[in-house]
């Protein structure tokens, strides 16, 4: 039997300098991925990154079920990001379906939505913490996190697959004194994650070991189609909220966050400044929420959509998320594909680890705001 | 703030140390002097005092005799073999490096608004250093098929061994409280730091595995390129005292310590230290998501255990050294209480007996003083050198490399011309004004 070796060993067996690393599936400082890197001394020579060892087929599980039915699981790449996972779904099935959605109910779902970034930035950030060898980093974003999550306990029910966000609306009203109580804690969160900014973003240190690292300039960032924080950490202002409002989006006043230097430092720098604007917008959400009213549109069982197909994105916390969905008038969806970004910023790793120093690998893997089972799908 | 497990009871907790204390009373009552005194029927046993011979029951009193076991003490106290094991020795140093390991964790955890060790010993999480010690014990070692065995199932060891022999250097007391007091014990201690780059590249080499490589080589890198500045830093001080004897520099900083005068010296050895001790924010050669856990990643079980131990034994070393060569070593105002003198002119009177106390105290006042201020300085130089861990992230090689290399040998000249500028203007050293 000959075997023939893989493109990457081959490498290593032409050049003795050059050392594979394998990083992950098993290692502490990977996801649940796996990253080809390839070292000649301190220097990255390539970089192959390698998903797919969470692969669930959702996409596919996807048409067996009802619209209905599919909410649950459809949330799952994402958990701790659930509503916004479920929000290009939702808006693609009521324009199938052709319903609207009550006021009350788009408001709540911009709250929750961007309480859901909040909790998802905190655990982005605290896993980037710890990647840098920051450990304080870690644990105060963890603890902080549970603020929120207390919050959207109270509002949807559960703490972290919420499953909120229904075709014609949301799943259940409030609580009766749910504004105070949500007013009180997002104050209360701005006010810690601005403590954020003394112990880490201006560190000595961090800023020294993270700037000028991976530099994605705006043009190959338009190139490589990055989205999210990593594309507006370029310098292109690219916020969803802002250019397609959905929902009522539209009539908050939503400010997206650009830096223009695009290293390593600028994309972890996005989200913290990610959250804060999700502050404001709670509170002018909260303000302009109608107070009583109906949060969902009672559907038809097993409802049907006509022969069409729609294409809906929203702002997810890793950027740009869509859903297209085909419909064959029948309860089931003929085809849901997601398009993720955290897939389409992990094309953009290779080009930014060449040439880096092995050091900087965790820095600029974890800064590309990437989360591997959502890749993954 | 004191943090208790929730089923704590007082009263739980002395009533198992008094069950504990019952037990071991009674089976020493019941079965161990009965045994004794069986044993002893059966030795021939010897004359004393001329005329009587020794039984069983007089056999107890003469041993629970002060004015025998005093002296028996004083000479057990003042042997080597004491002061290599337990005093200034290594135990003292393992003793103190338990609690450095329990006071960062507690602290790192107020620090990032968590509890910490919690539950086991039931206050704090006392005990919790015993139960990792006990889990390390019982976990297989596993050795990497292609290692290098000898070598690798002997690099904790000589890291433990190099971490004791460095212990033996420092002096702790005055009156000669040291295991090792040479002429050049400066020199030494730089012959023995210099062994610690040696066993990590063996170590890391002979697993015969990438990561531990890597991390092996950038130890060396990390530890050989801050030796220079270490060494550079001490210069200063050699040259105001004239003597690289550790007890001497302690004994010339009887009214000033050297980091009034030397202060950018004592800044550079202490960054350097930090990085050879491989703490936080200079850990790369076990940064956790670059290379796994860097030359550590194939040890396991009781192996981890012993390198864990002679890191932080290391650690109080070079606290300790820092504390000699810059804070004064043991000087500082006398608070320990004398010794009772009524104790050893009358002796103690329970009721009808009189108990003569003869060659008390044991330790005299001055070394108890002495040990009592060097930890206390010894202590508050490794709550700095743990508190990097909880404000900083890791550092790169090059900027690691370039503090080294550059900032710091260039600090560390810039200290050997105060230190020279003070000798010749006649201020400090030998017939200086100070």
């Amino acid at each position: 039997m000959t075997t023939q070796l893989p493109p990457g060993l081959q490498l290593e067996k032409l050049n003795e300098r050059i050392m594979t690393l394998n990083v992950g599936p098993q290692h502490p400082g990977s996801g649940h991925m796996r990253l080809i890197i390839k070292v000649d001394g301190d220097y990255i020579v390539s970089c192959d990154p390698d998903p797919g060892y969470v692969h669930r087929g959702e996409e596919k599980m996807a048409e067996y079920r009802n619209y209905i039915q599919n909410i649950p699981h459809l949330e799952r790449p994402v958990i701790h990001d659930s509503c916004n996972v479920l929000y290009p779904y939702c808006l693609g099935v009521e324009e199938l379906l052709g319903v609207e959605v009550p006021e009350r109910a788009q408001y709540l779902r911009v709250i929750a939505s961007e309480l859901n970034r909040c909790v998802y930035i905190q655990y982005w950030l605290a896993i980037y913490g710890i990647f840098l060898g920051h450990s304080t980093m870690f644990m105060w974003p963890a603890g902080d996190r549970e603020l929120l999550i207390d919050l959207l306990e109270k509002m949807t029910g559960a703490r972290v697959t919420h499953a909120y966000f229904v075709p014609g609306g949301i799943r259940n009203d409030v609580p009766a004194n749910f504004e105070d109580m949500c007013l009180k804690r997002v104050n209360y969160f701005e006010k810690r994650i601005k403590e954020y900014a003394a112990i880490f973003y201006d560190n000595p240190i961090l800023i020294s070991r993270t700037s000028g690292a991976g530099v994605l300039s705006r043009d190959d960032a338009i190139r490589l189609g990055t989205t999210g924080s990593t594309l507006r950490a370029s310098g292109v202002d690219f916020d969803l909220r802002k250019k397609e409002p959905y929902d009522v989006y539209g009539e908050l006043d939503v400010h997206s966050n650009v830096l223009k230097e695009g290293d390593s430092y600028a994309r972890s720098k996005i989200p913290w400044l990610d959250m804060l604007e999700s502050c404001n917008i709670i509170r002018q959400a909260l303000q302009k929420m109608p107070k009583s009213g109906s949060v969902r549109v009672k559907l038809k069982p097993n409802p049907k959509g006509g022969n069409d197909e729609v294409y809906k994105r929203v702002e997810s916390g890793r950027g740009s998320l869509g859903c297209y969905i085909v419909s064959r008038s029948k309860p089931e969806p003929y085809r849901v594909k997601m398009s993720v970004g955290s897939f389409r910023n992990l094309i953009c790793m290779p080009y930014l680890l060449k040439g880096e120093k092995l050091g900087n690998m965790p820095a600029v893997y974890w800064s590309l705001n990437y989360w591997p089972v959502e890749a993954d799908r | 703030m004191s943090a208790i497990a929730p089923k704590f009871r007082f009263s739980y907790f002395l009533k198992s140390v008094l069950d504990n204390v019952f037990w071991i009373v009674t089976l020493f009552t019941l079965i161990g002097i009965p045994l004794v005194m069986i044993l002893l029927f059966y030795i021939e046993l010897p004359v004393i005092n001329g005329n009587k011979l020794l039984d069983p029951y007089l056999a107890l009193t003469t041993l629970a005799d002060p004015s025998r076991q005093i002296p028996m003490l004083k000479s057990i106290i003042h042997s080597d073999f004491f002061r290599i094991t337990a005093f200034p020795g290594f135990g003292f140093a393992a003793l103190l490096a338990a609690a450095t390991i329990f006071i960062e964790r507690k602290m790192l955890a107020k620090l990032q608004l968590r509890v910490g060790p919690f539950y086991c010993g039931k206050v704090e999480g006392i005990l919790q250093l015993m139960g990792d010690g006990l889990k390390l014990i019982s976990k297989e070692i596993i050795i990497p098929a292609k290692a290098d065995k000898p070598i690798f199932w002997a690099a904790p060891v000589l890291f433990v061994a190099t971490a004791a022999a460095f212990v033996s250097l420092i002096p702790v007391a005055s009156g000669g409280w040291v295991v090792a007091d040479i002429d050049v014990g400066l020199l030494a201690v730089f012959a023995v730091i210099g062994f610690f780059p040696v066993i990590t590249v063996l170590s890391a080499w002979s697993a015969n595995s990438k990561f531990p490589f890597i991390g092996g080589i950038r130890a060396l890198h990390q530890m050989v390129s801050f030796e220079i500045p270490l060494i550079l830093s001490v210069l200063g001080i050699v040259i105001l005292t004239g003597s690289l004897n550790l007890t001497e520099i302690v004994q010339s900083q009887d009214h000033y310590w050297w980091i009034v005068f030397l202060p950018i010296g004592a800044i550079v050895f202490f960054i350097a230290i930090l990085a050879e001790l491989e703490r936080i924010p200079f850990d790369l050669p076990e940064a956790e998501s670059e290379i796994v856990a860097g030359w550590l990643t194939e040890f396991s079980g009781m192996m981890y255990g012993l390198v864990q131990l002679g890191s932080y034994v290391k650690l109080y070393a070079f606290a300790a050294l820092f504390v000699v060569l810059f804070l004064g070593g043991w000087h500082g105002p006398m608070v320990w209480p004398p010794f009772p003198e009524e104790i050893i002119q009358n002796g103690i009177s329970m009721g009808p007996i009189t108990l003569h106390l003869p060659g008390l105290p044991l330790l005299d006042q001055q070394m108890l003083n002495d040990v009592l201020w060097f930890v206390i300085k010894t202590m508050g130089v490794i709550f700095v050198i743990l508190l990097p861990r909880g404000v900083f992230p890791r550092i790169r090689i090059d900027l690691l490399l370039h503090i080294g290399w550059y900032k710091l040998i260039g600090l560390s000249f810039v200290n050997i011309f105060i230190a020279l500028g003070l000798l010749y203007a006649g201020v400090l050293g030998p017939g200086g004004i100070l």
